[in-house]
């Protein structure tokens, strides 16, 4: 009989490319998961507490409770992710052994370690990680991640974070396409502390080598809509659901806007009497401590 | 020329897009290849590519867009993993499950072995047309049952895995794993079709 290689990297990368064109919906108990799935959601991310309640409450912020994700793992078909702490490989052990199918490792959480993140070849499951530009990206994927997503601003309901990020991946590596040299290749790599060859790979495609996200402060269709103009693969909406007045309904409408992110007409039909989104906050008025986006860089 | 579309509302459709693009270099065939989003898409087609993703997202979306009667006519549709969950007539699962195109005469489970880690996978699978190829499952549904029109042209570890049925004059591949990631030879027999 032939012989299976599990949690190989193409394996990992594999289901992230399955999820393109999708949404993945933050959850915190099996019936917003149900809501999240009917909904259209490719995936859902488990958790305790959203974004905009870690933000509100303060302290620690951990792990979710494995009751929770188990929970979560019974009541749906979709994929489910979760999410561990920068550095916190134990944590990452354990969501493994829960039997989750993607771990988020993650800057809204409280990093664990201030030095290192989790080294992702040693794990089967496959990684998701945060980025604010080419460098952070890239470091990730050597570190393993078969999946990068932004930071944004997480529980902010603003895009405009988002924004920046994706813009900073795709201005650094046109830059450097256009014209950079040998030399200047190995300088920039170098600059960012990463393999040469990860740098060339990822200019030879134009793009990032594996499925980026957006992620951190969508909140409505047209939010959606202008990420994936700007080239994402797809999107995750945390507190942007379940901390809005309609949930159902802003939920389908992210959905099908992700899909039809180029149809004008059809975008204005998603985004018409949708009720009140998230409450949100001005990033410009936030302490730079505040920014989840600073950990883990 | 001939027109194949690959259906782009979710999943990795670009992977199919390109190995479409490079199964008709090999065949030396001019072959337009499109995206298709919408009920007009469907237009002049010669054949369609369900691609691989979250079959309980792609259901919704193509019942959104009103496209499933229009995919239902096509002259040849090749579905991979969750394109053959949308093409299957019966789906068993635990959850709450409506067959959605119910065109393809098997029956088949959806995510046998659970999560990512358990269910997804590399090997080498034999094949009665194309030898012996290197294939990616991907938490991948298990065919249980096939009608007596259908053929097997691969099984992993006693089950088909790739399957072909000409119903009427219509021509319809599916497998439970993804050629579209690692080799072009699906492709170029679903061309040839």
């Amino acid at each position: 009989m032939a012989s299976k290689a599990y949690g190989s990297f193409a394996v990992k990368a594999g289901l992230a490319q399955m999820l393109k064109g999708g949404v993945i919906m933050d959850v915190v108990n099996s019936q917003q998961a149900k809501i999240a799935e009917d909904a259209g959601a490719v995936a859902v991310m488990a958790l305790e507490r959203v974004p905009a309640d870690i933000r509100r409450d303060g302290g620690v912020a951990r792990m979710a409770d494995p009751r929770i994700v188990k929970e979560i793992l019974g009541a749906v078909s979709i994929p489910v992710m979760a999410k561990c702490r920068i550095g916190h490989f134990a944590e990452a052990q354990v969501l493994e052994s829960l039997g989750v199918d993607y771990v988020d490792e993650s800057e809204v959480l409280t990093p664990a370690d201030e030095e290192h993140h989790v080294n992702k070849w040693d794990f089967a499951v496959p990684f998701v990680c945060g980025c604010r530009n080419l460098g952070e990206a890239l470091r990730r994927v050597a570190e393993g991640a078969a999946m990068i997503r932004t930071k944004g601003e997480a529980g902010t309901g603003n895009i405009v974070e988002a924004v920046g990020h994706i813009r900073a991946v795709n201005d650094e590596i046109a830059m450097l396409s256009s014209g950079a040299r040998g030399a200047e290749v190995t300088r920039a790599a170098k600059e960012m502390r990463v393999p040469e060859e990860l740098l060339n790979r990822t200019l030879e495609l134009g793009r990032l080598p594996v499925v980026n996200f957006a992620a951190g402060g969508i909140a409505t269709p047209a939010d959606a809509a202008l990420c994936m103009q700007l080239g994402c693969d797809g999107v995750f909406v945390g507190s942007g659901i379940f901390k809005s007045s309609d949930p159902e309904r802003r939920a389908e409408a992210i959905v099908r806007s992700v899909s039809h992110y180029n149809d004008p007409a059809y975008l204005a039909k998603m985004s018409e009497g949708l009720g009140e989104p998230m409450q949100s906050l001005d990033v410009r008025s936030m302490d730079e401590k505040q920014k989840f986006a600073n950990r883990g860089i | 020329m001939k027109r194949i579309g690959v259906l782009a509302l979710q999943g990795g459709s670009a992977e199919h897009v390109y190995a479409l693009g490079e199964a008709a270099k090999k065949l030396k065939m001019t072959v337009e290849v499109c995206e298709v989003r919408k009920k007009e898409d469907l237009a002049d087609l010669d054949g369609i590519v369900l691609p691989g993703g979250e079959s309980t997202a792609q259901g919704k979306l193509i019942e959104d867009a009103g496209m499933a009667d229009g995919i239902r006519k096509i002259r040849k549709i090749f579905g991979t993993c969750a394109g053959l969950i949308l093409l299957a007539r019966a789906i068993e699962s635990g959850f709450e499950e409506t067959s959605h195109l119910g065109l393809l005469d098997v029956s088949l489970h959806r995510n046998t072995f659970g999560s990512q880690v358990r269910a997804s996978f590399e090997t080498k699978l034999e094949t009665t047309k194309f030898g012996t190829l290197d294939v990616i499952f991907i938490r991948p549904p298990t065919i249980l049952d096939v009608g007596k029109s259908v053929s097997v042209l691969a099984k992993f570890e006693r089950m088909p895995a790739a399957v072909y049925q000409k119903r009427g004059s219509q021509h319809l591949l599916a497998t439970t794993f993804h050629p579209e990631l690692t080799t072009t030879k699906f492709h170029e027999y679903f061309l040839k079709l």
